[in-house]
């Protein structure tokens, strides 16, 4: 048998920031959808039905760990939303060569923790 | 690219041809997601308070209560998407099937409710109004008639 190279390996490979943009992508997005749309439901429910679903709700979302479900999700948004602008950037069949990809795949991870504190700043400063 | 073998063609294992309508609606909701998920919050940071009279006013008014309808459908639609691809992944045999089944009607219940809950607002936010328009319009015809005597 030829010696070719063996690719994708399933045991021989080093950690990219693609990879870890990839792997955010889909815990983010899933994380939106699974957590996320309840959460949206139960908002969106609670105002529909009356000031006490409404103060019910909001007692629980500004509990800390209601706080810590928000950020989460707020982070998974920003992030999903970073990444997923690089999709479409991929999508038009640019941002492939190495070094840009590499560099592009920090700059969306680092948008969407950027993205969430200024968010957050925003809501409680302005 | 092919599409599988004879044999995995006759048994109907081959492709399905729906990749590129998957992958086209998964951009196409992702920008209604860009546009309606950015307009809520934007809102959030431009709304005075998120205490219950100031929302609940918000999302009866045309234009959030638009946008928050079109961001429940396209939200739960990318969701529903990219949910599948989740379970093709990682669930495998019979118990893919009932994934996938208990995901369409998780997404149709939760788009329905998301739909029915902004329906709801809207229609109270006019109720409140057509009320206090009523009211004020009692009140004045009330004190043009005692001004008239």
């Amino acid at each position: 048998m030829a010696e070719r190279p063996l690719s994708p390996h399933l045991s021989i490979w080093k950690w990219g920031p693609a990879m870890l943009v990839s792997i955010l992508h889909r815990v983010s997005g899933d994380g939106l959808a699974l957590v996320g749309l309840p959460v949206l439901l139960w908002w969106l429910g609670a105002l529909a039905s009356g000031p006490a679903a409404y103060a019910e709700f909001v007692g629980i979302a500004t509990t800390w760990y209601g706080f810590a479900v928000l950020i989460g999700l707020s982070w998974a948004f920003f992030n999903h939303f970073a990444s997923g602008i690089r999709h479409f950037v991929l999508d038009i069949g640019a941002g492939y060569a190495v070094d840009a990809n590499n560099r592009w795949s920090v700059v969306t991870t680092a948008a969407g923790f950027v993205l969430t504190a200024a968010f957050w700043a925003a809501l409680l400063l302005l | 690219m092919g599409e599988g073998t004879d044999l995995g063609r006759v048994r109907g294992l081959g492709s399905a041809h729906h990749g590129s309508h998957h992958w086209l609606l998964q951009r196409y909701t992702a920008a209604g997601n860009l546009l309606t998920v950015l307009f809520l919050a934007v809102s959030f940071v431009a709304l005075p308070d998120l205490a219950y009279p100031t929302v609940h006013a918000w999302l009866g008014r045309p234009l959030p209560a638009l946008a928050i309808a079109l961001l429940v459908v396209s939200v739960f639609w990318h969701a529903r998407l990219g949910l599948q691809v989740l379970v093709e992944d990682y669930v495998h045999g019979a118990s893919r099937f009932a994934a996938i089944l208990l995901l369409n009607l998780a997404v149709f219940a939760g788009a329905g409710a998301g739909l029915l809950f902004v329906v709801q607002t809207v229609t109270a936010v006019a109720g409140e109004q057509s009320t206090k328009d009523a009211m004020a319009a009692a009140m004045s015809s009330a004190m043009s008639q005692q001004g008239g005597r």
